[in-house]
This record gives structure tokens, C-alpha cells and sequence, in this order.
């Protein structure tokens, strides 16, 4: 049986001012930032009853959720590890070196693109033009960006990430 | 350098805060608006400026607002486009996170201007930081009274709103952005109508990118006129270009429009250079949408006129020769790079972000991308490279949106300049299996006088 799903108050009050931007009886608006929201607070990824959920708060058919969420890359519809590196694979980076970068990465972590650790910590996702192409070879992890990469400064990265041992994602709130 | 409109304050500490902001000139553009002008004088000056859209269309920005329902009855909406995510192109989130305070105003200028008391931004998924920042400078300008009920006093209101999209490259053509913002997938709606008429909820909706709302606030402080006078012909005023790929100086430029491309790519104030020492092979000098240049029609256009940084010239020769301003996504090659592994990589983007409603785009894309890496990968056939050809032209022009001219164009431009890079894959598949042979043994375009232009 599955528990079943729901924000926690804080992250309810804030689905409910994202809402209220939209006018009456528009509140669907708001389903790409609640999106965001379930992903980051049910564990980085949406499962059917996180998307059912947030149908529920909208108020709108749970296919209708389902269509957007398997439209927009950003939206996991499979679990992922607690950090998911994004490395830009689209020109500007890989005239500077990106897929050195995931080559690296990869080795390093054992894993392929697409893939995630044993540990549940990294996921490696090569992902089209971020809009860091004056300072690439990039990844973004969470909302952050690590640019103007190196193996160096990766090895450094991986190092912090798997330290910190904490989930990154997107989020909207203050968190 | 020339005159920094947009940029001049950048490196000035705290400026991301409101107080540093308005200490620096900020929101006096919006004051003289609110109190000395009525919506359609700020629309004039925007005319007379000849501001052009700087997402890449081009387009007469006052035109487009003058385009606006102005007898429905429904509400008007001004939506600012920040799902920058063409390669190349960086400008948007460079202004957002500096200056964020510079669109904030623009914001509300154009609102203002257009009769509008709700705007949104739509910024980008993976822009989440930059979200953030947008976010708190709402909050700031309507804790000084920039937003809000009855503003300043002049009986204007407007709420502003942030928006965030989730990984859609779709979503910067502006019906699948509409779409978005109502909670849909991303996609492009069939024109007309037009969101001047119906956009956002079927109400009369205007939607600008990030540089042209950001452009409207130095426009009202200079004077449409004043504007006007920067630049060349009828590419006026200053431009955001984003420097990227093999140059000494990548990151973000404001330019007069008219600098030449020359010294755009080898002045110290600009790109300084091509990196390493290497040699200048192609430019991409809108985005990854337009044609690719090769060397020898960078800088000067095919009638041996110097290129300049201008809508007209770089677009000079046409498609034969010329190329596109764009969103001024500046991406420069050198002679290391291999053409045809550059365009599978944009035909794997264009693919990827295909949204699918139309035939030729969903099915040619998935085709060039596989004949390309096909190519590419040393398995290639020369009558691969006219198949390209031919089903480049058979997206083109056959879609609902621009996104099948934006995947064509560069299949195009390529095989027009660098045919004998792809018979060269077919003709030695075992030195191009290597994904660096470029560095062993550069390719450079023929010149001029040999090319065959087709």
C-alpha cells in the first residue's frame, strides 16, 4: 500500500500563492510550478499519485497532468539519484569539451548517461543548451550551475555533493 | 567600447538591490512615464526608437504593440519571454541576474504603455536561480510602490508575476508559451489569430523578450529620437550579444549596432581572438537556428563589403551567402571543429525539442539526426548528403512554427559551405570515427573563388 501523498503545510501555503497569481477559475496556470513542487518535496521525481495529488489541488483530470509532465525535460517520471548532474551536451560546450566532461564523469562514477549509482547518489543526465555557453563546459545540479569545468574542479564538486549526502533539486520556496 | 545602455551599471556593486539600482538612474524612466506621459506617448517613443525584437525575430517592437485589441472588452496581458534557450545565447539570464531591477522597470514601462494591469515573466526551468532573484526584485519594487494599486499616484495599476517553465525549448515561440502559462503542453498554436488578439486566456496578450522590455526603459529616458540616432539604418540602438565556442573571451557584450564583425571577434573589448592561436574556421552569429558562416564570408559579405554586427548586414547575400543577426548567440569555430559533428549536434537538439504536432518536423528531424550521425560516425553514403538536403527543404516552411525552419536552416547552410567536409566523412570513414579528428587534421572551408554556391 502506498502512504498516501500531501504537502507539508509551508509547501502548501506557497502552492496556494503560486494559485492565486492566475485569474479565476485559471488555476491549471499554475501547474508547471506545482509540478516543480511535488518533485522536490516527494523525493526528486513524480510518481502517478504525486501527479494525481497535484491534479487533486487543481482541480483538473489527473490525464491532464499527465500529458504536461511527460512533455517538459525537467520533470522525472522515474525515480532518480539524490543528485542529478545535468551536463550540457549542445554545441557551445561541446566545442569546449563536454563530452570529455561526461566521459569523465562516467568513468568516474561508473555509470552511463542516463544512469545512477549504486548508492542512489549521482544520476549522470546529459541535457540540451542550458544557457551557459560563454562559461562551458557546464553542469547544473539542483538549481545550481558549475561552469568553466575541470576535471579538477569536478573531482571537487563530487567530493561536496557526496559529503553534504542531501538531496538536490529545484525548489521554489526559501528551502 | 560604445555606448552601454543596458549594461552600463553591471559591474557596480549591490546593484541587484533596488536602493543601488534607483541610486544609479533607475526607475526615472518609469517616473517620467507616470507623470508626465500619457500610455501612448511611451508608445511613440518606442516607434520612433525603432527598437527591434531581440529574441530573434526582429520584429518593430512599437509595430507589434500597436497590433494590440485595443476594443475587447477583455483584459490585456503583457508577457515577457524568458525561456531563453537557444544555443549560443545567454544574454537574457546575464541581464536578469545582474540587473534584475532593468526588467522590473521594463516591465511595467510596457505594461503601462499597453494598457495592461496583469504581466507575467516566463522564465525558463532550468533559470531556477535566476527565479529567485526576478522574485525577490518583484517584491522589492512593490515594497517602494513601483507595483501594486493606483502606482505612484497616477491612477495606473498593475500586478507583475513570475512564471517558471520546465525544460521546453518550444516554449520560447510564443503561442507555446501561451500555452504554458495556461498549464498545457508546449504547443504552437496556428497563427492567426494572432495574441495581439487572442493570447493569453483568448485575451489581447503582447509578448516580448527580456532585452526588448529591458531596452524600453533607456528609450523612455533618452528619447525615442535620441535612440534612434545609435546604430545603423534601421538597426538601431545597442545590442546583448552572447560570445561563445573557440574565442579568448567568451561572455556576454553589449555593442552598437554596426560594429563590425571583424573587430567584433578580434578587438580585446570584445572576443579577443580566436583561442590558442588557432584559425577561424565558421560562425553561427544568431543562435544555433541561422546559417553557419565559413571563413571567408564572416567578415566580409560575398560582394566584399565589410560584414557588420547589423540585422541588414549579416543577413546580406541572403541565405546563399548571408546569415542572420538572430539573438545575436554569437558561436565561433575553429579550424578543429568538425561541421558535420557540430550540425549532428544541433539536429539531435532540434529533435529532441520537436514538440511533435507537425509531420515534417516530428519525422524530418529524427531523420537528419540519424543520417547525420550516420555521416558522422564513418558510415556514411554520398547520396546521404543529398537526402539531407532533400529533406531539409521538405521541413521547411511546412510547419505550424518556426522550429522546422530553425532545424532546416542549419542542415542548409552547412552542405552550401561545407559539402566537401561531408564527402570527406564518406570518403575516409576511418580517420572520422575519431570525434577529434579535426584536431589531427584540420578541415578548412575552400575559398571563396572555389566554393560552388548553390
Amino acid at each position: 500500500m502506498t502512504k498516501e501523498l500531501k504537502f507539508s503545510d509551508e509547501t502548501l501555503a506557497l502552492a496556494n500563492k503560486i494559485i492565486a497569481r492566475y485569474p479565476e477559475g485559471k488555476q491549471k496556470s499554475a501547474l508547471l510550478p506545482l509540478l516543480h513542487l511535488a518533485q522536490a518535496e516527494f523525493d526528486g521525481w513524480l510518481s502517478p499519485a504525486a501527479m494525481d495529488y497535484v491534479a487533486s489541488l487543481l482541480k483538473i483530470l489527473p490525464v491532464e497532468v499527465y500529458e504536461v509532465a511527460s512533455f517538459y525535460s525537467m520533470y522525472n517520471l522515474k525515480p532518480v539519484g539524490k543528485c542529478t548532474l545535468e551536463v550540457c551536451r549542445t554545441v557551445p560546450c561541446w566545442l569546449n569539451g563536454s563530452e570529455d566532461l561526461v566521459a569523465y564523469l562516467e568513468k568516474k562514477l561508473g555509470v552511463k548517461d542516463g544512469e545512477t549509482t549504486k548508492d542512489g547518489m549521482f544520476t549522470i543526465k546529459t541535457v540540451e543548451c542550458l544557457g551557459s555557453c560563454g562559461t562551458a563546459p557546464m553542469l547544473q545540479c539542483g538549481a545550481e550551475f558549475h561552469e568553466n569545468l575541470t576535471n579538477e574542479k569536478v573531482d571537487a564538486l563530487l567530493t561536496k555533493l557526496k559529503t553534504e549526502g542531501t538531496r538536490k533539486t529545484y525548489c521554489l520556496g526559501d528551502k | 567600447m560604445g555606448r552601454q545602455l543596458l549594461l552600463e551599471h553591471i559591474n557596480v556593486a549591490g546593484i541587484q538591490s533596488y536602493e543601488v539600482y534607483k541610486q544609479k538612474g533607475g526607475y526615472a524612466a518609469l517616473e517620467k512615464a507616470l507623470k508626465t506621459m500619457a500610455p501612448d506617448a511611451v508608445m511613440e517613443e518606442v516607434k520612433k526608437s525603432g527598437l527591434r525584437g531581440r529574441g530573434g525575430a526582429g520584429f518593430p517592437t512599437g509595430l507589434k504593440w500597436s497590433f494590440l485589441d485595443r476594443k475587447s472588452t477583455k483584459p490585456r496581458y503583457l508577457v515577457c519571454n524568458a525561456d531563453e534557450s537557444e544555443p549560443g545565447t545567454f544574454k537574457d539570464r546575464y541581464l536578469m541576474e545582474k540587473i534584475p531591477h532593468a526588467l522590473i522597470e521594463g516591465m511595467i514601462l510596457s505594461s503601462f504603455a499597453l494598457g495592461a494591469n496583469t504581466a507575467y515573466i516566463y522564465i525558463r526551468g532550468e533559470y531556477f536561480y535566476v527565479h529567485k532573484i526576478l522574485e525577490k526584485a518583484i517584491d522589492e519594487a512593490y515594497a517602494a510602490g513601483w507595483l501594486g494599486k493606483n502606482i505612484m499616484g497616477s491612477g495606473y495599476s498593475l500586478d507583475l508575476y513570475m512564471h517558471i517553465g520546465a525544460g521546453a525549448y518550444i516554449c520560447g515561440e510564443e503561442t507555446a508559451l501561451l500555452e504554458s502559462l495556461e498549464g498545457k503542453r508546449g504547443n504552437p498554436r496556428i497563427k492567426p489569430p494572432f495574441p495581439a488578439i487572442a493570447g493569453l486566456y483568448g485575451a489581447p496578450t503582447v509578448v516580448n523578450n527580456v532585452e526588448t522590455i529591458a531596452a524600453v526603459v533607456p528609450i523612455i529616458n533618452l528619447g525615442g529620437d535620441e535612440y534612434a540616432k545609435i546604430g545603423v539604418g534601421k538597426s538601431t540602438g545597442t545590442k546583448l550579444i552572447s560570445a561563445s565556442g573557440h574565442i579568448n573571451k567568451p561572455g556576454v557584450y553589449e555593442i552598437e549596432l554596426g560594429v563590425s564583425v571583424e573587430e567584433f571577434i578580434y578587438s580585446d573589448q570584445y572576443c579577443g581572438g580566436i583561442k590558442n592561436g588557432k584559425r577561424l574556421k565558421a560562425c553561427v552569429p544568431g543562435g544555433s537556428s541561422v546559417p553557419i558562416l565559413p571563413v571567408d564570408l564572416i567578415t566580409k559579405t560575398a560582394k566584399g563589403e565589410t560584414r557588420l554586427m547589423t540585422y541588414e548586414s549579416l543577413s546580406d547575400g541572403g541565405f546563399a551567402t548571408g546569415s542572420m543577426l538572430g539573438s545575436g548567440g554569437f558561436i565561433v569555430y575553429d579550424e578543429t571543429a568538425c561541421i558535420v559533428r557540430s550540425l549532428w549536434n544541433f539536429s539531435r537538439f532540434y529533435h529532441h525539442e520537436s514538440c511533435g504536432q507537425c509531420s515534417p518536423c516530428r519525422e524530418g528531424t529524427g531523420w537528419l539526426e540519424k543520417v547525420l550521425h550516420r555521416i558522422e560516425e564513418g558510415h556514411g553514403k554520398m547520396s546521404d548528403i543529398d537526402l539531407l538536403w532533400d529533406i531539409q527543404r521538405k521541413i521547411e516552411g511546412n510547419t505550424i512554427c518556426p522550429l522546422g525552419d530553425a532545424a532546416a536552416w542549419p542542415v542548409a547552410s552547412a552542405i552550401r559551405h561545407f559539402r566537401h567536409e561531408f564527402e570527406y566523412h564518406v570518403k575516409y570513414p576511418e580517420k572520422v570515427k575519431d570525434p577529434k579528428h579535426g584536431h589531427y587534421e584540420p578541415i578548412m572551408p575552400p575559398k571563396k573563388e572555389e566554393a560552388v554556391i548553390v
